[in-house]
């Protein structure tokens, strides 16, 4: 038994499914982002640098992160997802807060809060990845000092393929074994970010999920990267009108 | 807003403009899109100005309520999310978001936009339940239309998924869309000071002493109100809101036609 042909056509098993990416899509955020992979979207917001509530939680030292990720009571892929925060929920906001603050410097914003909210209209796997990418240009849309971005994807196995990026018909395959490795990635660091695993894999296909999965997230910092500059293109001068 | 603003708004409005131009009774521009979520069964996404709102329907097999045994079931949600205002707060719905869910539930369920008979499947056991939510991506005013006229077009856009009498598949969806009878129109009118003012922006919404919202059926019934603010009404007042509002609903009824 073998994986010999992606569900959804995909060409080959590290090819990503289309991107797209957008920068600054809501007005009344200080920084916001649209990142859509397949069918998976995410939106992101981030307020702040803003005074931090309950004031416990300020740290006099330096600046907060706080993430919240959620899913749309109509994105997932079965039922009407219950509104409010689940155990699920609160993880993945935890480990994309933890995804993101290696690239952020807060220290100039002591007692401040970094409020960045992840909002999920439609999904199809790949949502907590979908929403770093998304969260790390909406952080660079706001102006926070950043050490670079975050990209983001699933790699894993599914039966006796390395597969990048996989989608709901993958994650549920039943014929053989399936590994599922959400990874953020920092590339000027070259360090991993986010990474959590389920299913079944050895340890040598797991290094090399992983070292396909880099190649691949380089096409999404490239897809964020051109998101922003076209957000922040150059004016361009008429010449009849100069000086 | 500081007194000064307060000021230079209230002067502006007796000279019958806004701080965007627009005259008092202008709407800004309405720009609306139908399946944004192929997740949803039905969905759609409404911008006026720079105010978004998506909503999006699921459909879900329920036990009908004991008292109507052969009617399907409305709900409505809405949540005013966080990334959406910094003015809105991370946690349960708080009195707006409640208000603005009941509000477009009642304009769906009044204006019997939905034939909730033939939502029937099994007498007294099984019947389709629509769940209707709405997520505000960005607050600048006006939610309240807005969601309204997300709400009707997500329910027009509806269609039901595979259904074998025991398991709903919602990766396979047929062509069978929602029984729909009527299609209500909903307008909010605010009162500043002696003024009456639609599609307010962010701020002349802070600033409004009272509103009402009305939704209308095509042929021009009433079918829901909600007052809000706390300065009181008089009769001559309301009579002048509601022409307004039945002004503004005929304009926007070319997005659900």
């Amino acid at each position: 038994m073998a994986y010999t042909k992606r569900f959804d056509g995909r060409k080959g098993f590290d090819e990503l499914r289309p991107i797209s990416a957008k920068a600054g899509i809501i007005p009344r955020a200080h920084g916001s982002a649209m990142f859509q992979i397949g069918k998976t979207i995410a939106y992101a917001a981030v307020y702040g640098p803003r005074e931090l509530h309950p004031k416990f939680m300020q740290n006099p030292k330096t600046g907060i992160l706080r993430c919240n990720y959620n899913m749309m009571p109509f994105s997932g892929s079965g039922e009407r997802v219950r509104p409010g925060p689940s155990r699920r929920s609160k993880e993945i906001s935890m480990v994309t807060e933890n995804a993101l603050r290696p690239v952020l410097d807060l220290k100039e914003f002591p007692n401040a809060v970094i409020d960045v909210f992840i909002e999920l209209p439609q999904t199809d796997a790949g949502s907590r990845c979908a929403g770093i990418c998304a969260a790390s240009i909406a952080l660079a849309d706001a102006g926070v000092p950043m050490k670079d971005l975050v990209c983001a994807v699933a790699v894993g196995k599914v039966d006796d393929k390395i597969v990048v990026d996989l989608n709901y018909d993958e994650e549920a395959y039943e014929k053989g074994p399936v590994a599922d490795v959400p990874m953020a990635y920092i590339p000027s660091a070259d360090k991993i970010s986010l990474l959590q695993m389920d299913g079944e894999i050895s340890k040598k296909d797991l290094i090399k999920a992983l070292e396909t999965g880099k190649k691949r997230l380089m096409d999404i910092y490239e897809v964020q990267r051109n998101a922003l500059k076209e957000k922040y293109k150059p004016i361009e001068l008429d010449n009849n009108n100069q000086g | 807003m500081n007194d000064e603003q307060i000021k230079h708004l209230y002067n502006s409005l007796g000279k019958g403009i806004r701080y965007d131009g627009r005259k008092l009774t202008d709407f800004r521009k309405v720009v609306t899109e139908t399946d944004i979520s192929k997740s949803a069964e039905g969905s759609a996404r409404v911008k006026i100005g720079e105010t978004e709102v998506i909503a999006g329907v699921k459909l879900i097999v329920d036990k009908p309520y004991p008292d109507t045994p052969e009617e399907g079931t409305l709900m409505v949600g809405a949540e005013l999310l966080p990334l959406s205002s910094p003015e809105f707060e991370s946690g349960p719905p708080g009195n707006q978001s409640i208000e603005l869910a009941r509000v477009v539930d009642r304009g769906v369920r009044e204006s019997k936009m939905i034939d909730v008979k033939k939502l029937c499947i099994e007498k007294g056991e099984k019947v389709w339940m629509v769940a209707i939510d709405i997520c505000t991506i960005n607050d600048a005013g006006n939610l309240l239309d807005a969601s309204a006229l997300a709400a009707v077009l997500a329910l027009q856009n509806t269609t039901f998924p595979e259904y074998d009498g025991t398991e709903i598949d919602y990766k396979k969806h047929t062509k069978k869309k929602l029984p729909i009878m009527k299609v209500p129109v909903t307008t909010t009118v605010f009162k500043l000071g002696d003024y009456f003012v639609v599609d307010p922006s962010t701020d002349e919404e802070k600033e409004a002493d009272a509103r009402l919202t009305v939704a209308f059926t095509k042929d021009g019934e009433i079918c829901a109100m909600q007052k809000g603010g706390d300065t009181p009404l008089s009769i001559a007042e309301i009579e002048k809101m509601i022409d307004l509002s039945m002004e503004k609903c005929k304009e926007l009824r070319k997005f659900v036609d």
